[in-house]
């Protein structure tokens, strides 16, 4: 078996001064695989994603990213490694250019001169925004802001790509046009969502986080053809909705 | 793009100024803001040609005027103070027309309108041509401190989303029936105001996470951009150069 690209064993965590979010979470992701983290609102999605490029630190338990222990050590090669695109873009683009926002992770690796540049080109058209590349990041659509919040990370070229809630506020149009390009997109994929027909969509696999722990990890169709297990955890097909069944 | 005016001073365009690096011009008009506010009183004959050079800098941007009025609106309660002086201000009187008024004050309105208004042109020229990217590189290679660099910059970035934001709480008061008609309504207010300072905060937080988390670890790179050559810093020195050279001469003479 390969070095799993994600190796999360008992995580745990809790916020200072406040109550556990994360009660021991078992997560293995491999290159190539694309996997829907699903939970309701309060689960823990958005904090366990902090444990993977270590913003936050694990109570109890590791995070293992393609074998690299996340440590203050390998603190910037674990950033590299995990491209994190959070849920508001306005969080996410802060350079007064879309284009120096997208360099602005490479720079800090230490790139310059034409080799970022190529980086900066490479990752806009990958989501197919390179026409804005000049242009103020507070003049873009919600959709577009997206994209490049997306194009940020890619520039990275990170061995796994985690996207919290990426349709949250998005048209369905915006919507669509993002499940395109992500499907294209060849890299690894941790989507956290509780957008049930998109993770059914691009994922091939999902897990369900609930309560702070892992509480289903398997086929996105199976799971989500388990009424009951839906019901419990809180979540719910959007009315009229019902998954095909495989066999 | 950037036609909103207020937010968005820059206007592109492709003239001699818009093509000036972002540095020298900070410098150029530092100098003649300085050189002018110093040329000693009366200085008709420098002050003239401090607000010609204004006109003349405006006109290089090849901005049309129309785009430059409302930017020059912020000179108007200068011009104002400056209207007033002359019949408050002590001193002997003279004639001006019909009218009595302060010598002394005369010549303070004359000086402080025609110091105003150059540095106002002046500082227009510069905003119109300069985007808010490269002000910032500018002020990067003149070494002002990151920190300050960084504030700048955020301020350009989110002052439309905390705008957005104050909004939107305006709006979901309103419709809610509340009208700020009294001091009664204060409290409310304040209580907003307060929801605004921390949801600034937390944005803070947010967007300090996602630059950690893309490898940053305390300096802000710095992006190579034109720089600038010989003639360029000569032509920027070159209107506070023509003022020095004005009221040196009136000086002499
Ligand atoms: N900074 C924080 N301090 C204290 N508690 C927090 C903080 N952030 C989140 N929590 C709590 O941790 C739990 C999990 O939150 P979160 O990871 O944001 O959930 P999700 O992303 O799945 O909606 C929630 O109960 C939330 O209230
Ligand atoms: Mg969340």
């Amino acid at each position: 078996m390969t070095t799993p690209v994600l190796d999360l064993r008992g995580v745990a965590y809790r916020y200072p001064g406040s109550h556990q979010a994360l009660y021991g979470v078992d997560l293995h992701v491999h290159a190539g695989e694309r996997v829907a983290l699903l939970g309701p609102n309060g689960a823990g999605k958005t904090t366990l994603v902090l444990h993977l490029n270590g913003i936050l630190r694990a109570g109890a338990g590791t995070v293992e990213v393609s074998g690299l222990p996340v440590t203050d050590a390998h603190l910037l090669e674990i950033r590299r490694r995990v491209g994190i695109v959070f849920q508001d873009p306005d969080d996410q683009l802060f350079m007064p250019t879309v284009r120096d926002d997208v360099a602005f992770g490479p720079a800090n690796l230490g790139l310059r001169g034409p080799e970022l540049d190529a980086r900066v080109t490479e990752a806009l058209t990958a989501v197919d925004v390179l026409g804005l590349a000049d242009r103020a990041p507070h003049h873009l659509s919600f959709g577009q802001r997206r994209r490049v919040a997306i194009a940020t990370v890619l520039a990275m070229e990170p061995d796994i790509l985690v996207l919290d809630e990426p349709t949250s506020n998005l048209d369905p149009a915006s919507r669509r046009e993002l499940a395109d390009i992500l499907a294209a997109l060849p890299v690894t994929l941790l989507m956290v969502t509780h957008d049930l027909p998109y993770a059914a969509q691009l994922c091939e696999r999902s897990v369900i986080l609930s309560d702070g722990v892992v509480a289903a990890d398997g086929r996105t169709l199976d799971l989500l053809g388990d009424a009951d297990l839906l019901r419990r955890h809180r979540l719910e097909l959007p009315w009229g909705f019902a998954v095909p069944r495989a066999d | 793009m950037g036609a909103r005016p207020g937010l968005h001073l820059h206007i592109d365009g492709d003239s001699v100024l818009h093509r000036l690096p972002a540095h020298a011009k900070v410098v150029g008009l530092l100098a003649f803001a300085l050189t002018t506010v110093a040329v000693p009183a009366p200085g008709w004959w420098p002050l003239t040609v401090a607000m010609l050079t204004g006109c003349g800098l405006v006109a290089l941007t090849g901005v049309a005027w129309r785009y430059v009025w409302p930017r020059l609106l912020i000179e108007v309660p200068f011009l104002l103070f400056a209207a007033v002086l002359p019949f408050v201000a002590s001193g002997p009187r003279m004639a001006l027309g019909p009218l009595q008024v302060s010598e002394v004050g005369l010549l303070s309105a004359w000086a402080l309108a025609a110091k105003g208004t150059a540095a106002v042109l002046a500082a227009t020229a510069f905003a119109v041509t300069t985007t808010p990217r490269d002000l910032v590189v500018g002020l990067q290679r003149l070494h002002v401190p990151d920190t300050l660099v960084g504030i700048l910059s955020f301020m350009v970035r989110y002052a439309a989303v905390v705008g957005d934001e104050m909004r939107r709480m305006r709006i979901a008061r309103e419709s809610r029936g509340f009208r700020a008609a009294s001091l009664r309504s204060w409290p409310t207010l304040g209580r907003t105001l307060g929801a605004l300072f921390v949801r600034s905060f937390e944005r803070g937080e947010r967007v300090h996470v996602s630059m950690v988390s893309r490898g940053w670890t305390g300096t802000f790179p710095t992006f190579a951009t034109a720089t600038a050559g010989l003639v360029d810093w000569a032509c920027a020195a070159l209107p506070a150069l023509l003022v020095a050279l004005t009221a040196a001469w009136a000086l002499a003479s």
